[in-house]
């Protein structure tokens, strides 16, 4: 009321200031406009650059409380540091992207499971192995859910796990060096889309079967889906010291089409949970055919469990052949493994390893709490969100109230495990992150919102509409036990309008939004690379402190390594030619060489001989049917070649090195396969003839 | 009454300059980067390289010690045979794809550099080369003879000594 008054009074004065003013200016609103439009870009530049001092300290872009707009709150100052990395899927591009956020930032896309001419990737001899499969080698792959290691619940900085879809693999990337490091096959699995949520202490990353086949594969009727495919759990333990993953054992399951999961923690550190939906079974039509039930399940799997049956002797063997690629960090080169058989847990063997939880219509997303109390998913074609109780769940269990049991695995009793319902959510339901506050936030795809609300009471306290179509949403940390709490990212499956339009294919669209007060404030969009499905982020310091900035060339052991340009050489085996080359700032040692043959498969065993942060050179040879190279300094890269024509071909560096970059070229002459050229190379070769 | 208007827009357009010039003014006392230039680029020995041109006194190479970690004076005693051939090993793997002894290549000959620079200089030129092709009168000029960067090879101080003492038993 007090409030009221005081302002009608400022009301009364300025109309009284603003009929002065008319009597000594006839224009008014003329004026007034101006000195608006001034005072605004005034406040504007000033909140600007007064942010602009305000991140003047490395990595911190936290705007001035004074401003509350948008600009200040994702602008970082050149030069300066984003307060977290987020790494989002590349979806189908089978990478993943880097970003710095509040900015938005590109920082750098990840080459995982797709070849990457950019830098060599998956077409140097030293990464072609990492894209090995039991289907031999595959080029690209369709990667969906980022997951940070962890240790006691909180991203470690240590890993980062992301699966393979299409061709079920997982792969995991070193965060010191942002390069992909391990990549494993899932076995018996297809569709490998509920996964590679890694656990608590990241004992194992969990992968499940979106699409039952039979296991092992063999030929038999579609038709004889029910009797002959089976869905299929898999436990991929991770090695604590060099990180290494191999699969431990995989558990069958009833053929339901598993679609999420998530690790439990705190409470319910021991179990994962997965959602499923086409408990109807259904081979064809599913958009139809598999929403006819009121409820599907959540699937809740007692890992430790697993793990005693397996112990125990439970696990019976199957055998179908699987590759592990690694790199090897000695000698900078991967190496691909085959192997046999697999450990397989019949839950029919196994009691108290797995229950089911029903869940209404089709749910997708599977997220769990950061005290790993309750257990929320979301049912695509629901109209509420189900929140289960992992306490109430134990009980549940303790008292056997079951509703029957499938294949041997018990269907607990609905009303026994839910904590409560959010009702009226909006339309679409698919995934929910957690804050700092006791706030979820669940991404609503078909009513394109997330919804803001209160973990205990399921009230709703706010909702804000993204653009368009949201898929996944991502709190930094927010699928740890301490989520950062300060933002929700948005990764919309539709963009439209949102950008410049780039004919009919477009960028998808992100949407960086403030949680930090009670409403949710939307800061800015940015497009991403591929189709983002989750992502992850993390505190950029967790990161930086442990970058790698070149190799150490005394720790490369590759097979090819030349250490010194005196070690550089030409040899011939057959019809295979290794050329041992270096490079530095501004030459390749040697750079003329000769004695090359049409039908020949040449080797270049490129080293960057440089010893400093960011100085890489690249390697591309006039008509090759392969990609170029990048070659990190200190390390050693290999490009064949296989000339077809005899002439003179040229190669040189392809990332802009220095000033006399362009003077970083040779010379290999190709001379027909029955002449006798000799083997000749040098470089500078009035001093250097060796 | 026109120029009443335009009276008031300009006190206002004032306003605006003057908060900025503030602005501005406390910005450039805050502290200057912390990220290191990236070694080699072109912008970066195109500006060191233009700077040097307006140097006024040239540096006496004999008393100049350089920038960079070595700030004490080294001691210098009879050659250490054993440290002169760990530095030829290290001057082989790290240095010699720029530098020859006896000829200029990328970079300078150094034959007798020990004869035309202070130990603490060349120790300094290993060890930290962006900061001295940017500040130190000698290295700024180098580059600018050389248009090649000296490549940062990161070595340790121990093994920058090494490789002096390897220059020194070239120059005996």
């Amino acid at each position: 009321m007090k409030q009221g008054l005081y302002l009608s009074f400022l009301d009364q004065m300025t109309n009284k200031f603003l009929t002065n003013l008319n009597l000594y200016f006839m224009n008014v609103s003329y004026f007034c406009k101006r000195f608006s439009q001034e005072m605004l870009l005034a406040i504007v530049l000033t909140t600007l650059l007064f942010s602009g001092c305000k991140n003047g300290g490395k990595g911190s872009s936290s705007p001035m409380a004074m401003s509350d707009d948008a600009a200040s709150k994702v602008y970082v100052a050149p030069g300066k540091y984003d307060d977290y990395y987020m790494f989002t899927s590349g979806g189908f591009s089978g990478q993943v992207g880097v970003y710095g956020l509040p900015s938005g930032r590109l920082l750098k896309v990840l080459p995982v499971f797709s070849q990457n001419p950019e830098n060599g990737y998956g077409y140097s001899e030293e990464t072609k192995p990492m894209l090995m499969t039991s289907h031999g080698f595959v080029p690209w792959g369709d990667a969906h859910h980022p997951s940070l290691s962890k240790t006691d619940g909180n991203a470690d900085g240590r890993w980062l796990f992301i699966n393979e879809n299409n061709t079920p693999r997982i792969a995991r990337l070193d965060l010191k060096t942002f390069t992909t490091s391990d990549i494993i096959e899932i076995p018996n699995s297809s569709g490998n889309h509920p996964s590679p949520f890694c656990t608590e202490n990241t004992e194992y990353v969990i992968a499940g079967t979106r699409f039952s086949v039979p296991a092992p594969n063999k030929d038999v009727p579609i038709s004889s889906y029910k009797e002959n495919f089976k869905g299929m759990i898999s436990l991929v333990k991770v090695d604590q010291g060099n990180g290494h993953m191999s699969l431990a054992c995989q558990i069958i399951t009833p053929p339901f089409d598993y679609d999420k999961n998530h690790a439990g923690k705190g409470v319910s550190r021991d179990w994962t949970f997965f959602t499923c939906y086409n408990s109807e079974q259904a081979h064809t039509m599913l958009e139809a055919n598999a929403s006819q039930n009121d409820k599907d399940f959540i699937m809740a799997v007692n890992w430790r469990k697993a793990e005693e049956y397996l112990k125990a002797g439970k696990a019976k063997e199957m055998n179908t052949p699987y590759y592990h690629n690694y790199m090897n960090e000695s000698t900078q080169s991967a190496v691909s493994e085959v192997l046999k058989s697999e450990m397989v847990l019949d839950p029919k063997d196994c009691p108290g390893m797995l229950y089911y939880m029903p869940c209404p219509k089709s749910p997708h997303g599977v997220d769990v709490s950061p005290t790993g109390e309750y257990i929320c998913a979301s049912g695509k074609l629901a109209s509420l969100i189900p929140v289960y109780s992992f306490d109430k769940m134990q009980k549940a269990i303790e008292a056997k109230a079951f509703d029957g049991e499938i294949d041997g695995i018990p269907v607990l009793k609905y009303d026994a495990v839910i904590a409560g319902e959010v009702q009226k959510p909006g339309l679409g339901p698919l995934h929910t992150e957690f804050d700092d506050k006791g706030y979820a936030y669940t991404s609503m795809f078909i009513s394109s919102e997330i919804v803001k609300w209160k973990l205990g009471t399921w009230e709703i306290v706010d909702r804000i509409p993204t653009y368009y179509a949201i898929g996944h949403l991502m709190v930094p940390g927010g699928d740890s036990k301490n989520p950062y709490g300060k933002y929700v990212v948005a990764l919309n499956k539709i963009t439209k309008d949102r950008y410049l339009p780039t004919g009919p294919e477009l960028t998808q669209a992100a949407q960086l939004i403030d949680i930090s007060g009670d409403k949710m404030k939307m800061l800015l969009d940015f497009p991403t690379i591929g189709e983002p499905h989750y992502a992850q982020a993390i505190a950029a310091d967790m990161l930086t402190k442990n970058n790698v900035k070149y190799y150490k060339i005394e720790d490369n052991h590759h097979p090819y390594v030349c250490k010194s340009e005196k070690d550089t050489r030409v040899e011939r085996k057959g019809n295979e030619v290794h050329i041992y080359m270096t490079c530095i700032r501004s030459h390749f040692a040697p750079d003329n060489i000769e004695g090359v043959k049409v039908g020949d498969v040449v080797y270049f065993h490129i080293t960057n001989l440089e010893q400093d942060w960011d100085v890489p050179h690249g390697f591309a040879v006039e008509g090759n049917n392969n990609s170029e190279l990048l070659i990190m300094p200190g390390e050693t890269r290999t490009l064949k070649w296989e000339p077809k024509d005899i002439g003179i071909i040229p190669f040189y560096c392809t990332d802009f090195c220095s000033a006399l970059h362009q003077e970083m070229q040779g010379y290999i002459r190709v001379s027909d396969k029955n002449a006798n050229t000799p083997i000749k190379f040098s470089l500078n070769e009035d001093d250097s003839q060796k | 009454m026109k120029i009443h208007l335009n009276l008031k827009e300009k006190a206002v357009s004032i306003s605006v300059i003057v908060s900025l010039l503030v602005v501005f003014y406390s910005c450039s006392n805050s502290s200057s980067t912390e990220n290191t230039s990236t070694s080699g680029t072109t912008e970066s020995s195109a500006s060191s390289t233009s700077a040097s041109n307006t140097e006024a006194a040239p540096a006496d190479p004999m008393t100049d010690k350089g920038i960079g970690p070595i700030t004490s004076s080294i001691e210098i005693a009879a050659l250490d045979n054993a440290l002169a051939d760990k530095g030829k090993g290290i001057f082989e793997a790290k240095c010699s794809a720029c530098h020859k002894i006896e000829k200029r290549v990328v970079g300078p000959a150094l034959g007798g550099v020990t004869k035309r620079r202070t130990p603490e200089w060349v120790m300094n030129m290993i060890l930290n080369p962006n900061e001295m092709t940017a500040n130190d009168p000698i290295a700024k000029d180098l580059l600018a003879n050389y248009a090649a960067q000296m490549a940062n090879q990161n070595l340790t101080q121990d093994e920058a000594r090494a490789v002096l003492e390897f220059f020194r038993s070239n120059d005996k």
